[in-house]
């Protein structure tokens, strides 16, 4: 009788090990961080990519419509593919695209912006990424959706396409 | 000659006390480093690490260490960015109490286990 228990028990430990690992194998390995509540913008200043005046967040966002934030570099191959998205986003009249460009040469960037277009009504520039981890942000793309009460409502990690676009759309409307 | 030898002194004290807090600040900026984990590389901390985010992170700590902010603030504004997962210390939580107490169960299972069988052997 004891000796069935003890197989009955080590039986129960063997399964829940099986499953824990069987379940494991399907789990992504890389971690993605989502944005659960709310966020505040952050508080930052920052240079203007065409003029090179300071910009500060606390004036920056100071219109009554949705602000999207995309990051972007000229050195980022995903950025290129996401650019036609973008495009078809900087007509939407309820929101303004904010570009924020991330570790490049700004030559590089200038002749980016020139070969493509400019989606964006103004481009900041992150020199050394910092602004980009005050965002929340640690890679390119990636695009960061601020609504009307200047909180971070939604991130997408990734390039834009046309699923992400018709979200993005459907966010702003 | 003693103005000299006491200006000597005061510069070497000033000196000698600006590198021993700068060591200290980069015995506490590596040991934060240490702590963090790298989103692009993920096997690797922040430390070892040589990506863009890992840069960006490395030079975020190094101001806010500079600013005076704390080894706990400095991991707090990091999990307010990316989550707790971004730390390798994971704390005391509703999410982690299996992680912290299923080490301490198996302790006192196994410890029960060869107590008994100690005992059973004596008697």
């Amino acid at each position: 009788m004891k000796n069935k228990i003890n197989i009955f028990i080590l039986f129960i430990i063997l399964s829940f090990c099986f499953i824990t690992f069987y379940k494991g194998l399907d789990d992504s390995n890389t971690y993605i961080p989502e944005i659960s509540d709310k966020k505040n913008i952050p508080i930052f200043k920052a240079k203007d990519f065409n003029s090179g005046a300071d910009v500060n967040s606390e004036t920056f966002f100071s219109e009554d419509v949705f602000y999207i934030v995309n990051i972007w570099a000229s050195w980022c191959v995903p950025c290129i593919k996401e650019h036609p998205f973008l495009m078809q986003l900087s007509k939407e009249q309820s929101a303004k695209l904010i570009g924020l460009n991330y570790r490049d040469n700004l030559s590089n960037a200038k002749k980016f912006i020139n070969e493509f277009g400019n989606p964006y009504s103004q481009i900041l520039i992150d020199r050394d990424g910092a602004l980009g981890v005050e965002f929340g942000a640690y890679g390119v793309p990636e695009t960061f959706i601020i609504d009307k009460n200047k909180k971070i409502i939604k991130k997408f990690v990734g390039p834009i396409n046309k699923e992400i676009l018709q979200k993005i759309k459907l966010i702003i409307k | 000659m003693k103005i000299i030898k006491i200006f000597l002194i005061i510069f070497l004290s000033v000196g000698f006390s600006q590198l021993k807090a700068g060591e200290k600040n980069d015995r506490l900026k590596n040991k934060i480093l240490k702590n963090i984990r790298c989103l692009i590389c993920q096997g690797q901390s922040v430390y070892d690490s040589e990506s863009d985010f890992a840069s960006s992170i490395k030079l975020i700590v190094d101001k806010k260490i500079n600013e005076g902010s704390s080894k706990e603030q400095i991991f707090e504004f990091l999990k307010e960015k990316y989550g707790n997962w971004i730390i390798y210390d994971p704390e005391l939580n509703k999410n982690t109490y299996i992680l912290w107490l299923l080490p301490l169960l198996l302790f006192l299972f196994g410890g029960a286990i060869i107590y008994k069988t100690l005992i059973i052997k004596k008697n």
